[in-house]
C-alpha cells in the first residue's frame, strides 16, 4: 500500500459492488435519524464517506454533531433512516461492531495514557508478541520499528518513542491517535473536534495529517466548527443545525465565504446589529456587524433585515 | 504495509536522541533516587559499624530485607496498576494461620494446609479486586475493610479452633521438615548461610520485571495505572488486570506466609498489623508513583534493601533500635525528596 501513488484521479473513483458492480459508498447515511425520548437529536442527515475522501460535518455546539458520530461510531443506534457499510445495511450495538467493519474513532481526548512511552501507547491493547505460553513476550524492537516508521509516514518525525507521550505537542499526540487508527486497518477515520484545542501553527499540522490519511485511501470523516479548518481539506461538507442539515455540499458547488456564511447564520448576525443598536452599543460595533451582515446576504444571495 | 522500509530509515541514528546521554538516561528511571539513597545508606554504616560489612551480618540484612522485599514485589506492582493494599500485613498471617489450624485440625500432611493457605491468599486478592471492580470504590476503603475482617477473623477463628491466641506446634507433622526446606532453609555460600527468602525474593524480581518490560500484561499494567478510561477505550481489560494484580499480591503473602511459619512452628495470630505500610514505604521509597502508571519492582526492591540496611544497621551499630521507627520515617521522608529532585533533574535535560 503505497500512498502517495494514489492520485485525485483513481480517487474520484468509487467502490463497486462485488456482484453487481455498481458504485457503492464507503460508508452512507440515508435520512437518518435519532431521538432520545421526547428529544429529537438528529433528523434526516443524508451524507457519504469514500476511499480517499474527506467528508466534513459543521455546525456549532449542540448542532447534533456528537450524535451523529455516536451512531457512526456504535455508541448509539439511529431511530430511522438507512446507515450501509460498503452498500450493506447496517446497524452497530457496540463501538467493537464499528470497528470489526473498520471505523475507528478518534475522541478528543485520544484515549492515550501520558506516563507511557509513545510506542506502548501505539499498541496498547494489540501488542506484538513472539514465544510460546507462558513465555510469550512483546516483541519491543519491531513494535518500536513499527511505531517509528508509521508516525515517518504520516510525516512526524519524533526524536525517540521511549519519550513519554504526555511530552509531545498536542498535535503530535493527535498524530499518534490517528497513525495507531490507520495502522490497525481502519478503513473509516472518524475525527471528533481534532483542532478545537489547538493552536494554528498546531492546527495546520493536524490538518496535514488529516491529508496524509486521506492519500492512504481513508475515507475521513472530519468534526469540526471551524469552516477554516474544513474547506482546505474537505472533499463534501455536512452543515448541521440544531439537528438538522442545512446543507450538503461537494467542494466544488461552495466557496470558503459561502460556507462561512451558512455556519455563521446571517438571519442571527443582523438580530444581533438591531439587539446592540437598541441597547444604545457602540456607533462602531453596530456598524461593523452591519457591513458584516450586508457581506453574508451579497455572498448568500439572501436579504436579511 | 511493508516494514522492510522501516529498518532502512531508521538504522541512520537520530541527531537529536545523542544528545541525551546514557547517563541522563539513567537518571531517568524510577528507581535512581532509591539507589542513591541504598548507596549513601550503606557507605553510613559501614563507616559507623565495621561488623556491617562482615559477610555474615550482610547475610543477616539481605534475610530481613528480603522478608520486606517478597511482599514489596507484588506491592509495587499493584501500585503501578494505581491501586493500593492496606490488608497485605494481616493477610500473610491469614496464609499462614490457614495452613496451621488446618493441618493441625483435621491432622493432615502440611502440604494439603500449604496448599488450602494458597488458595486463601489467592481468594483475599480476588475479592479485594472484585469488590473494588464492582463498587469502583477507592482501594484505600476497600482493602481497610478486609484488613479489619482479617484482624478479627485471625484472631476469633484461631481462638475459636485452637484454644488459644497462637496456633498449635506443628514441627512433629508429616510433611513439616520438607516444607521448612522449602520455605525457611538456609543455603551455605562460601561459608555464609544465606536464607532461601533471599532467592526467593531474588527470583521474584526477576521475574516481575519481565512480566513489567516485556509482556502485554506489564503493559496492560502501567495503563490500567496510567489511565484506566484510555486504556479501556483501546481494548485493555482492565477489570482482569487489576483483578490479578491484587491476586499477585496474594501470592506474594503466601510465600512469606509459609516463610514465617516454617521458620518457627507456631503463628501468633494478632501479628502483621501495621506490617503493610512497610510494603508501601518500600515501593514508594523506590520511586513508585502512589498515584500510579509509573514505577519498577527493582525499585521496590531497593526500598526493601534500604529498610533492611536500617533495621539491622542500628543493631550493628549498637543504638538503641527504639529509635528505628524515627529513623525510618526520616529516611521515607529523605528517599522521596531525593527520588523527586532527581526525576525533575532527568526530565529537565
Amino acid at each position: 500500500m503505497n500512498a502517495k501513488q494514489i492520485d485525485q484521479q483513481t480517487l474520484l473513483q468509487n467502490e463497486t459492488d462485488p456482484l453487481t458492480h455498481t458504485p457503492v459508498h464507503l460508508l452512507s447515511l440515508d435520512k437518518v435519524g435519532k431521538h432520545y425520548g421526547n428529544i429529537v437529536a438528529l433528523t434526516d442527515v443524508t451524507m457519504a464517506v469514500d476511499n480517499g475522501r474527506v467528508t466534513c460535518v459543521l455546525g456549532d455546539n449542540g448542532a447534533g454533531k456528537s450524535t451523529l458520530i455516536k451512531i457512526i461510531a456504535g455508541l448509539h443506534q439511529h431511530d430511522e433512516g438507512v446507515l450501509k457499510v460498503m452498500g450493506e445495511d447496517r446497524k452497530f450495538t457496540s463501538p467493537r461492531d464499528a470497528l470489526d467493519v473498520g471505523i475507528a474513532t478518534v475522541y478528543q481526548d485520544l484515549a492515550v495514557v501520558p506516563l507511557m512511552p509513545i510506542w506502548r501507547n501505539f499498541f496498547l491493547g494489540s501488542e506484538l508478541t513472539s514465544g510460546f505460553g507462558p513465555f510469550k513476550s512483546m516483541d519491543v524492537e519491531k513494535m518500536k520499528d513499527i511505531t517509528k516508521h508509521e508516525l515517518a509516514e504520516m510525516g512526524i518525525d519524533l526524536r525517540d518513542v521511549e519519550q513519554p507521550i504526555g511530552q509531545l505537542s498536542g498535535g503530535e499526540r493527535q498524530c499518534v491517535a490517528i497513525a495507531r487508527a490507520v495502522y490497525f486497518g481502519a478503513k473509516v477515520l472518524i475525527l471528533d473536534e481534532p483542532t478545537a484545542a489547538l493552536g494554528v501553527k498546531q492546527s495546520g499540522v493536524v490538518l496535514r495529517y488529516i491529508l496524509q490519511a486521506r492519500d492512504r485511501g481513508l475515507g475521513v470523516i472530519f468534526i469540526t466548527h471551524n469552516p477554516h479548518h474544513a474547506f482546505p481539506v474537505g472533499d463534501r461538507f455536512l452543515l448541521l443545525k440544531r439537528g438538522k442539515s442545512i446543507g450538503y455540499y461537494e467542494k466544488k458547488d461552495i466557496t470558503l465565504d459561502e460556507l462561512t456564511a451558512q455556519m455563521a447564520g446571517g438571519a442571527e448576525l443582523a438580530e444581533l446589529a438591531h439587539e446592540l443598536e437598541q441597547l444604545g452599543g457602540h456607533g462602531d460595533v453596530v456598524k461593523e456587524v452591519k457591513g458584516e451582515v450586508a457581506e453574508v446576504a451579497q455572498t448568500t444571495g439572501k436579504a436579511y433585515s | 504495509m511493508t516494514i522492510t522500509q522501516t529498518q532502512t530509515k531508521t538504522a541512520a541514528p537520530d541527531e537529536r536522541v545523542a544528545k541525551r546521554s546514557p547517563f541522563q538516561k539513567l537518571l531517568g528511571r524510577p528507581e535512581v533516587g532509591a539507589l542513591v539513597g541504598a548507596i549513601v545508606l550503606f557507605i553510613f554504616f559501614a563507616v559507623v559499624s565495621p561488623t556491617f560489612t562482615q559477610p555474615n551480618a550482610f547475610a543477616t540484612v539481605l534475610y530481613g530485607s528480603s522478608t520486606i522485599g517478597i511482599m514489596a514485589v507484588g506491592v509495587s506492582l499493584l501500585m503501578i496498576g494505581g491501586e493500593f493494599d492496606l490488608s497485605t500485613g494481616v493477610a500473610v498471617i491469614s496464609s499462614a494461620l490457614t495452613a496451621s489450624m488446618f493441618s493441625w485440625y483435621f491432622s493432615t500432611n502440611v502440604w494439603v494446609g500449604v496448599g488450602l493457605a494458597l488458595l486463601v491468599s489467592l481468594g483475599i486478592g480476588f475479592i479485594n479486586g472484585w469488590i473494588l471492580m464492582k463498587t469502583k470504590l477507592p482501594s484505600f476503603i476497600v482493602t481497610l475493610a478486609t484488613f479489619l475482617m482479617l484482624t478479627g477473623l485471625n484472631l476469633g477463628l484461631t481462638r475459636l479452633i485452637g484454644g488459644s491466641v497462637s496456633s498449635p506446634s506443628i514441627s512433629n507433622m508429616d510433611g513439616f521438615a520438607s516444607a521448612r526446606a522449602v520455605f525457611a532453609s538456609s543455603v551455605s555460600l562460601g561459608g555464609v548461610e544465606v536464607k532461601i527468602t533471599v532467592f526467593i525474593w531474588f527470583a521474584l524480581v526477576a521475574v516481575a520485571t519481565w512480566v513489567l518490560m516485556r509482556t502485554r500484561v506489564g503493559n496492560w499494567i502501567f495503563a490500567v495505572g496510567g489511565d484506566a478510561n484510555a486504556a479501556r477505550a483501546v481494548g485493555v481489560p482492565v477489570k482482569a488486570t487489576k483483578i490479578g494484580l491484587f491476586m499477585a499480591v496474594g501470592f506474594c503473602g503466601w510465600i512469606l506466609g509459609m516463610h514465617n511459619l516454617f521458620a518457627f512452628d507456631t503463628v501468633q495470630s494478632g501479628e502483621g498489623v501495621g506490617n503493610e505500610f512497610l510494603y508501601i514505604i518500600a515501593a514508594v521509597i523506590g520511586g513508585c508513583l502512589l498515584t500510579g502508571g509509573y514505577g519498577s519492582a527493582v525499585g521496590g526492591a531497593i526500598g526493601a534493601f534500604i529498610f533492611g540496611m536500617a533495621n539491622k544497621g542500628i543493631v550493628y551499630a549498637q543504638w538503641n533500635p527504639d529509635w528505628f521507627k524515627f529513623f525510618l520515617g526520616l529516611m521515607l521522608l529523605l528517599a522521596t525528596i531525593v527520588n523527586l529532585i532527581v526525576k525533575r533533574r532527568a526530565e529537565l535535560k
